[in-house]
């Protein structure tokens, strides 16, 4: 299923004093299986735009296609699409309201109005999912859970709606490291196993490193760039201007750098930078034994 | 989804009606509604629809949205027009078929009255669109402090006030947000029957008082750890002051209320 955004500009407030420009003029499409990763400083458009990809805001002008089909058009069934395409809010947690966790993740299913088994099965893998235990926690109050559990809850909700695409708005904000993991992991094995497409908005740097297979920095409502991790994250300068920062490896790997070590420019995951730093301790070793060897003495 | 309230939303601009002291805004407005109704004949009334221009375009609100305050209440001054004109008997008798006998009393009636309501609503939209929230309490607590004599809790009354104003604005975006989160899972507020509706509100309900209560107790703790205890000796940060302008506005108001009760003295009956 892909989704592909024309010309898009939101305007809040038209008309008033409190008019402002969240988005203007965006063309983007996210393919099939991919996992996207939106960042861009506070306020340049990033919830904005997730919140058009299923039609819960209409765009001032322009268009979004699912699947070639007119989201805003007259005669389109903007539920049933909907139902394809999964939003997590940012901090999902305040949306839950049922008495117990199964029930809170069955209102999704319930809406599609799918069987009781269908419902059931469904509440079993979305669980099964986000790691949460179903003998453990199905018949326990999502009130009564910690922050990270709860917003995985909340996850499990739209999980359990089984759409193409799941679209997460900084789904680990506010997270410890450990709650942060789990729910990175999980979309981590979401998107290998499920093939699920992921469109996921972060100011992380470190998280985008991790699981991105391309990137869209925006900034004040305009895409800014875009490409794999490797070619924007080398552009740290590019990041910089945007109110952004590059992962903690890429900007280690650039200190290095300067300090005249012979390291590659696009470094930016943990496990490459460490095989690099190994080769040249190697190397340099080598170096020293042979120089040692060599020696008149 | 919720952003077409307008009745009590402040317009943030600044201008001289905008800077004006509220405690005396809220007077200019008492003695403004007092006027509307002391008003009874063509010329008061013109004089307080030249006023309300007058301070319209002094406040720098488009007028547009003064007359938007007024969308919700169209049905009960298009009400009022209608039963002021049926039910009013008189002399002059203008039309007459079946059962309906309209008078130019009646006519007359209809008008003042529907005009009445139109500037006794625009008047006081004037007040809240220039005046921020807090602002407001500001003026009613000082207008009201005189009253704390007989035990009156004024402080605290416009304390709640405050409150409740200032968490109207977070609670909508909540209900916003809570509203697109709900039916991004397929919820739907929209159609149905009543009970069915009704039902659907649930999800966005019980989320919505989570979070409200979560947002009181938080308020309540972060007011306490700043050592607040209500009223008794706290100062304030922004000390309300009355300027010469407060005063020019004051003469302009009771001016319109003097005009408006001479007029209707000496020239009552002699237009109508």
């Amino acid at each position: 299923m892909s989704i592909e955004i024309r010309n898009l500009t939101h305007t809040y407030s038209e008309g008033t004093a409190m008019r402002t420009v969240a988005l203007e003029d965006v063309c983007m499409t996210i393919e099939d299986g991919e996992f996207l990763g939106i960042i861009g400083h506070t306020g340049s458009g990033k919830s904005t735009l997730v919140q058009h990809l299923n039609g819960l805001l209409k765009p001032t002008s322009g268009q979004v296609f699912i699947d070639g089909e007119d989201l805003n058009g007259e005669h389109v069934n903007r539920r049933a699409l909907r139902q394809r395409i999964g939003l997590v809010f940012q901090y999902p947690e305040y949306q839950l309201f049922e008495e117990t966790v199964a029930k809170d993740i069955a209102f999704g299913p319930k809406n599609q109005g799918l069987s009781k088994e269908d419902i059931d099965e469904r509440v079993r893998y979305a669980m099964d999912c986000v790691h949460l235990d179903y003998q453990k926690y199905s018949e326990r109050s999502p009130f009564e859970l910690s922050g990270g559990q709860m917003r995985r809850v909340a996850i499990a909700g739209v999980i359990a709606m089984r759409p193409s695409v799941l679209i997460l708005d900084e789904p680990t904000a506010g997270l410890d490291p450990r709650g942060r993991d789990r729910i990175l992991s999980m979309l981590e094995q979401l998107h290998a196993e499920q093939h699920t497409t992921i469109v996921m908005v972060s100011h992380s740097m470190d998280d985008m490193a991790r699981l991105a297979t391309r990137l869209i920095v925006m900034a004040e409502g305009k895409i800014l760039a875009t490409g794999t991790p490797r070619e924007i994250f080398s552009q740290e300068k590019m990041m910089m201007s945007a109110g952004l920062g590059v992962p903690q490896v890429a900007s280690l790997c650039s200190t290095l750098r300067a300090k005249g070590f012979d390291l590659p420019p696009d470094l930016y995951r943990p496990e490459e930078l460490k095989e690099h730093i190994l080769q040249l301790w190697k190397n340099k070793n080598k170096m020293n034994l042979s120089g040692k060897e060599g020696s008149p003495c | 989804m919720l952003n077409n309230i307008t009745m009590g939303q402040y317009y943030p601009v600044d201008s001289t009606v905008h800077r004006l002291d509220p405690r005396m805004k809220l007077i200019l407005t008492i003695i403004f509604i007092v006027a509307v109704f002391m008003s009874h004949s063509f010329v008061g009334y013109i004089l307080l629809l030249g006023f309300l221009f007058f301070a319209c375009k002094m406040s720098k609100v488009p007028f547009k949205l003064l007359l938007k305050g007024l969308r919700p209440l169209r049905m009960i001054i298009i009400l009022t027009f209608l039963l002021n004109l049926f039910f009013t008997s008189g002399e002059d008798l203008w039309v007459s078929f079946w059962i309906v006998r309209i008078y130019r009393e009646g006519f007359m009636q209809a008008v003042f009255y529907s005009l009445r309501l139109i500037f006794l609503v625009a008047g006081t939209s004037l007040l809240t669109l220039t005046t921020s929230p807090v602002a407001l309490s500001d003026g009613i607590e000082m207008l009201m402090s005189p009253l704390k004599k007989i035990h009156f809790p004024a402080h605290e009354l416009a304390m709640m006030m405050t409150i409740a104003l200032r968490f109207i604005p977070t609670l909508l975006e909540e209900t916003d947000k809570i509203m697109k989160a709900q039916t991004a899972r397929g919820a739907d507020f929209e159609s149905g029957n009543l009970l069915v509706r009704a039902k659907a509100m649930v999800p966005l309900l019980v989320p919505l008082f989570v979070s409200a209560f979560r947002r009181a107790g938080d308020l309540a703790m972060a007011m306490e750890s700043r050592c607040y205890h209500g009223g008794e000796g706290r100062t304030r940060l922004r000390v309300l002051k009355t300027t010469r302008n407060d005063w020019i506005a004051l003469g302009i108001v009771t001016l319109l209320l003097a005009l408006i009760i001479l007029e209707g003295i000496y020239l009552k009956g002699v237009l109508f």
